[in-house]
């Protein structure tokens, strides 16, 4: 396979690392010139120094070949937004994955439709909801290309929904129960399921609906 | 549509973003000016009627309260080329804008941007063609002596 790593940062020497100890081809591009030189010395000539967003850089590392992957993972989103632009819509490179560096610029990404992306801070606020009780509505998956999320929500004793049966709540349009675990053990959320305190319920739900969600399941 | 006062968003209010609300705002425009930097609040004099905001333009819940949706022009003008082609999509394809101009000093990605649809403006193209014509000015027709000279060899 070969890869255009654009971005010798951590993430972006560390990954070129990984590839070639796969055995695959890359070629890493990064602009800072003390970078560069620290790469230089450990990639020799699979590093080149340039702006990964000038299109010449991009040909001078084979762009036009086309690689098979592009990894978009400097620090700077607008940059990884031009790259994953420009290597699929100018050069036809089949596969981008670009990383999202604040995450208020997920939206740009997918509006640009720059996709698959990684960020640190989702990933890390994602285990933070898991992990830390408070937080009610639990993400647990984005599934960005069908525009659905699943949720996790705990009934407990205050919530108005334990004792009903899934059929009698109210559920907001665009979102289902899918499953209830309860002393360990997890079932399938049909009709005639009846919630109670302690379950830990699975939800498929269409972004923006968890406020909806939450009433109905919580009412909080 | 005569008579309504026309809206303009300027992002980046660096010499040209701050030349061009200026202009804008003397003939008659509604203008709101965004740049990351307080200072450059300055650029634009010592009384600006108009509205500044500080903050990025990638925001878009800034770009909403500076009234982009409203806008009739917006002008993407900060010192990054990537910036101003993302700000000025989200711009054309999120909010809809109509009139969207973006300042690319890239070339090549001008041209790339512009073919997909984005209105850049290269400044860069536009002096190389200036100095160009500028310097093709300076060979001048040859006077009538060399031309005798030329014609006698």
């Amino acid at each position: 396979m070969y890869v255009i790593v654009a971005g010798g940062g951590k993430v972006g020497a560390n990954v070129t690392r990984s590839l070639l100890r796969l055995g695959h081809e890359v070629t890493l591009v990064e602009q800072r010139r003390d970078r560069f030189e620290r790469l230089e010395d450990e990639f020799e000539h699979q590093v080149q120094r340039g702006d990964a967003t000038e299109l010449y850089v991009l040909e001078r590392a084979g762009i036009a070949r086309p690689p098979d992957v592009v990894l978009a993972l400097t620090g700077d989103d607008e940059d990884n937004l031009v790259i994953g632009q420009i290597a699929r819509e100018r050069y036809g490179v089949p596969k981008v994955i670009a990383r999202v560096n604040d995450p208020r610029n997920q939206a740009h990404f997918d509006l640009l439709g720059v996709s698959p992306t990684v960020s640190a801070t989702s990933s890390v606020m994602a285990l933070v909801e898991h992990e830390v009780p408070e937080h009610e509505l639990i993400h647990l998956l984005e599934l960005r290309r069908e525009n659905l999320e699943i949720v996790e929500v705990e009934i407990d004793a205050d919530s108005p929904s334990a004792g009903k049966s899934v059929e009698a709540l109210a559920l907001p349009e665009g979102s289902r129960l899918i499953s209830v675990m309860r002393g360990g053990r997890a079932e399938i959320a049909v009709g005639s399921t009846v919630l109670e305190v302690g379950d830990q319920v699975l939800a498929i739900l269409e972004p923006g609906k968890e406020d909806e969600l939450r009433r109905v399941l919580l009412r909080r | 549509m005569a008579g309504r006062t026309l809206k303009a968003l300027i992002i980046g209010c660096g010499r040209v973003g701050s030349a061009i609300a200026l202009q804008l705002q003397q003939e008659g425009w509604e203008v709101t000016v965004v740049d990351e930097n307080e200072d450059a609040l300055s650029r634009l004099g010592e009384s600006w009627p108009g509205t500044f905001i500080v903050g990025h333009g990638m925001d878009a819940d800034l770009l909403r309260d500076a009234g982009i949706e409203e806008a009739d022009a917006v002008v993407v003008a900060t010192d990054g080329d990537n910036t101003n082609i993302v700000i000025g999509q989200v711009a054309q394809k999120r909010f809809d804008v109509r009139c969207v101009v973006v300042r690319v000093l890239d070339p090549a990605r001008a041209r790339f941007y512009a073919q997909r649809g984005l209105n850049t403006v290269c400044p860069t193209s536009v002096a190389i063609e200036r100095l160009l014509e500028a310097a093709r000015a300076c060979a001048l027709p040859p006077t009538a002596a060399e031309a005798a000279e030329e014609l006698a060899r």
